[in-house]
């Protein structure tokens, strides 16, 4: 019965290499459809997690089902409706980037001539150079080419757009715009360039230490972080210090700046309207500062362990 | 800036990747000739056993060949004559390293990060170059202080551990020069070891001549082995020598630096051209792209063994004659050497020895070319497609498992006719050596088995093959005179193999190291289908 409308669907996923732990229950969900934001810092697990959904590592524990079948052992039928691109594209050295793109695609069955001919325009790629030519940048084209130009049902793109120039970064937002206005592909996206999956994501799974931190859509995302104010008021924004909710505060004459969560944000604006607001500046939250609070949450951890550990 | 600025800092970063394998290395060509002197004073204590020793010796071909030449019957010079193949390992070590820290470093994309840094544009080879002749220095003075501290002569002692340093020094040079000739580290390898495989056989030739008193004694020397041989240790030293070597490392050095300066960064002198813009119809396969990705080496090796392999054959016959002319008593100590066969397959029977240890080389190059398909990231985007893992590895297994038979049998075949036609009989000739060739292939198989065994199960380990072929050779080429017993020396498979032409011929072995080739190669795929990939 293959009635899943879950394109990819992982849990409580454990991989270890030898001591080190690189995925330590890791859920993710990707609906059919979507496109997918996969976040994490450097080191998070997000490779490792691909190359399980690809079959090419083994989980130690947990679960990893991948267009409805089991990445491991239906390995073969599986990649025959999916594309992947790797983190760190390596070529071969004397086969022309034209060569492997075309060598890609009808390995894996499908390539579209036109369109990959458009691709490598868009792209502004050189097909002839050597794969030990090209620079990384070119090298992360190719197989951005070779995977876009396939007609495959699931696309898993591994940091796409490392060494991608600004230019090049905005042609690939473009094509991934037009395949999710399209809406017949499933996309997974690892980045750690978080403007960029802002920019294209239906959904989005955070992990950090190979483990999710938060999932859901932009929307619900911002609901959990705190919106940035900055406001000149007319007097002393009195007991707005005190209320919970309320981060970082600073008074400075008659400019007050702070963030607030999304709970607090209607308390915190009555109290500036009582002291009377000259000018207000606030700035949604983004997915940077969203980043950032579990990048602080984690040094935090780290620091309470180490002093309970000094102790 | 000065041209060789931030060499100082290149130099503590080589040999900070160096740490181990460097002084292992050098600890281990030091104890060598040491463990020669415990061996000749054991088996032979006396001057007239080391005489008898001596003149069975000097004149069997195949050990002129391993050796050089032989000067006398004093320890000193017994010593270094056996210790004579240390130098060809001296140089393909101070080679390989070269290139490893130069070519290697540079296709890598190393280079480019290291040239960003306040470093010149020479200053990664004169680094490695500095550590490489540096290491050789000191190995040559160890080497000599350990022999001292054993009751030999000062000067030869010298001489002979300064003849591994000449071998390690020019060998290191030539190695910078090839590293600046092509784009990829391979193909700088190959032409290095080519000019090494060139360089013993024309030591060998000069020194059959040299020994039999007849013949172009001269060849030895135009090559650096031939240098290393003529400092003559504890017979006479020649110190003028050395004067020789350094020059030949200067002008080699001089050369690297003027192809260095004249190409681009991550360039060679053999320029990689434009490819097609579109794959050919029959690049559409997992062996179609392993045909690519092998020819290259594979056309060169055929090539430079069919070539080794006429220059052999063509050689035999006149060796044997010059043999024939050398006096009754060389003839008369032969025929108490009681070896197999004819004068002329004595010579050649330890070549094919040496066929099989290169083919057995090849073979693991050609494996590592699988395991670095892995390594570098390559396989990942091809096993994302619907080919499955045995498929692909099944691809390159055709072209490791194939590639050294053609390359036995080219060899036999050029060695065949170019002898025959001397002969005046090819048929007999023909046949006689190409079997020779090919009963190397299970030897050849087992070291292939090794390398696949261990990229199914330990696939970090299987440039580690290397070492055990090097082992497995020098457990046999040393074992006799170490008096280690013979199920120590029965680990070495080339002993196993049957000595033609001229030795009687055994199948049992040969189907025994190909049962035990396709079991490693069968556990290797079966450990292979089952782990991680990739493994870095
Ligand atoms: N083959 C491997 N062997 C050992 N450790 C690995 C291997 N692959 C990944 N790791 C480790 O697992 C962790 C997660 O890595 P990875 O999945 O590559 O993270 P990301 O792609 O999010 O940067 C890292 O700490 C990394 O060092
Ligand atoms: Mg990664």
């Amino acid at each position: 019965m293959m009635t899943e409308t879950d394109a990819i669907s992982i849990a409580g996923l454990v991989k270890s290499f030898g001591p080190a732990r690189a995925l330590n229950g890791l859920d993710l969900v990707v609906r059919t459809g979507e496109v997918h934001g996969f976040l994490g810092p450097n080191g998070a697990g997000k490779s490792t997690t691909i190359r399980i959904l690809l079959g090419l590592m083994r989980p130690d524990a947990g679960t990893a089902r991948l267009l409805g079948g089991d990445p491991w052992t239906q390995t073969a039928e599986l990649h025959r409706r999916l594309a992947y691109v790797p983190g760190d594209v390596t070529l071969w050295p004397n086969l022309s980037g034209g060569e492997a793109i075309d060598l890609l695609g009808r390995l894996r069955g499908s390539l579209d001539r036109r369109r990959r001919d458009e691709l490598i325009e868009r792209f502004d790629l050189d097909p002839r150079k050597k794969g030990r030519t090209y620079s990384k940048g070119n090298r992360q084209k190719v197989a951005l080419v070779a995977a876009l130009a396939s007609d495959a049902e699931l696309l898993i793109l591994d940091e796409p757009t490392s060494g991608l120039d600004p230019l090049m970064e905005e042609v690939f937002r473009q094509t991934i715009q037009e395949v999710r206005r399209a809406g017949d592909r499933t996309v997974l996206l690892s980045s750690h360039i978080l403007s960029e999956v802002e920019a294209l994501c239906d959904r989005i799974t955070i992990i950090r230490d190979g483990r999710t931190v938060e999932t859901g859509t932009m929307a619900e995302l911002r609901h959990l972080t705190r919106t940035s104010i900055d406001a000149e008021l007319a007097g002393p924004p009195d007991g707005l210090a005190g209320l919970p909710g309320v981060h970082g505060l600073r008074a400075d004459g008659g400019r007050v700046r702070f963030s607030v969560d999304a709970a607090a944000l209607d308390l915190a604006l009555r109290h500036l309207t009582q002291a009377g607001v000259r000018s207000l500046v606030s700035r949604p939250p983004t997915l940077e500062e969203l980043f950032l609070r579990h990048y602080d949450r984690a040094t935090a951890n780290l620091k309470g362990r180490h002093a309970e550990a000094g102790r | 800036m000065n041209a060789f600025a931030g060499t100082g800092k290149l130099i503590r970063l080589v040999l900070r990747r160096d740490r181990v394998l460097l002084p292992l290395w050098v600890a281990f060509i030091c104890m060598i000739p040491v463990v020669f002197v415990g061996a000749f004073t054991g088996a032979y204590p006396t001057a007239e056993a080391r005489q008898h020793y001596y003149e069975t010796s000097v004149h069997t071909r195949a050990f002129t060949i391993a050796y050089g030449v032989l000067n006398g019957s004093s320890l000193g010079e017994l010593v270094a004559w056996r210790s004579g193949f240390v130098t060809f390992m001296v140089a393909l070590f101070a080679l390989l390293t070269v290139i490893r820290h130069t070519r290697t470093e540079e296709a890598a994309g190393r280079r480019e990060l290291v040239g960003a840094t306040a470093v010149s544009r020479h200053a990664d080879l004169a680094a490695t170059l500095i550590v490489t002749c540096g290491a050789a220095l000191v190995l040559g003075v160890a080497s000599a202080l350990a022999l001292i501290g054993q009751g030999l002569p000062a000067a030869g002692s010298l001489a002979l551990g300064l003849g591994f340093t000449v071998a390690g020094c020019v060998f290191g040079a030539i190695g910078a020069v090839t590293a600046q000739l092509t784009t990829g580290a391979g193909g700088a390898r190959a032409i290095g070891i080519s000019t090494l495989g060139a360089a013993i056989l024309l030591r060998g030739v000069g020194d059959v001549a040299a020994q039999s008193g007849d013949g172009p004694a001269w060849v030895t020397w135009l090559t650096p082995l031939g240098w290393a041989e003529a400092l003559r240790p504890y017979s006479g030293e020649r110190w003028w020598v050395l004067a020789l070597a350094a020059g030949a490392v200067l002008a080699l050095i001089v050369l690297a630096v003027a192809l260095s300066e004249r190409r681009d960064l991550g360039a060679g002198m053999f320029q990689a051209r434009l490819g097609p813009a579109a794959a050919g119809p029959r690049l559409r396969s997992p062996l179609a792209l392993a045909w690519r990705l092998h020819r290259g080496p594979l056309i060169s090796r055929l090539a430079g063994l069919a070539l080794v392999g006429l220059v052999v054959g063509a050689m035999s016959a006149s060796l044997g004659t010059l043999m024939d002319n050398s006096g009754a008593a060389a003839r008369e100590a032969l025929a108490r050497l009681g070896g197999p066969g004819t004068l002329v397959d004595q010579f050649l029977a330890p070549m094919m020895t040496m066929l099989g240890l290169v083919s057995a080389g090849f073979a693991i190059q050609a494996a590592l070319l699988l395991r670095n398909e892995e390594r570098d990231g390559r396989a990942e985007p091809l096993l994302a497609t619907p080919v499955r893992r045995l498929r692909w590895a099944g691809s390159h297994f055709a072209f490791i498992l194939l590639g050294p038979a053609l390359g036995l049998i080219a060899f036999g075949t050029a060695a065949g006719l170019a002898h025959g036609l001397n002969t005046g009989d090819v048929a007999r000739e023909l046949s006689r050596l190409l079997a020779a060739a090919l009963v190397q292939l299970p030897v050849v198989w087992v070291f292939t088995g090794v390398a696949f065994a261990l990229f199914g199960l330990l696939p970090r380990l299987v440039a580690g093959t290397f070492a055990v072929a090097m082992v497995s050779m020098l457990l046999g080429w040393v074992g006799q005179e170490l008096q280690l017993d013979q199920w120590v020396i029965n680990l070495s498979v080339f002993e196993h193999v049957p000595k033609l032409p001229g030795g009687v011929m055994t199948a049992t072995p040969l189907i025994v190291m190909t049962v035990v080739a396709a079991a490693l190669v069968a556990a290797g795929l079966a450990g292979f289908t089952r782990r991680d990939m990739p493994t870095t």
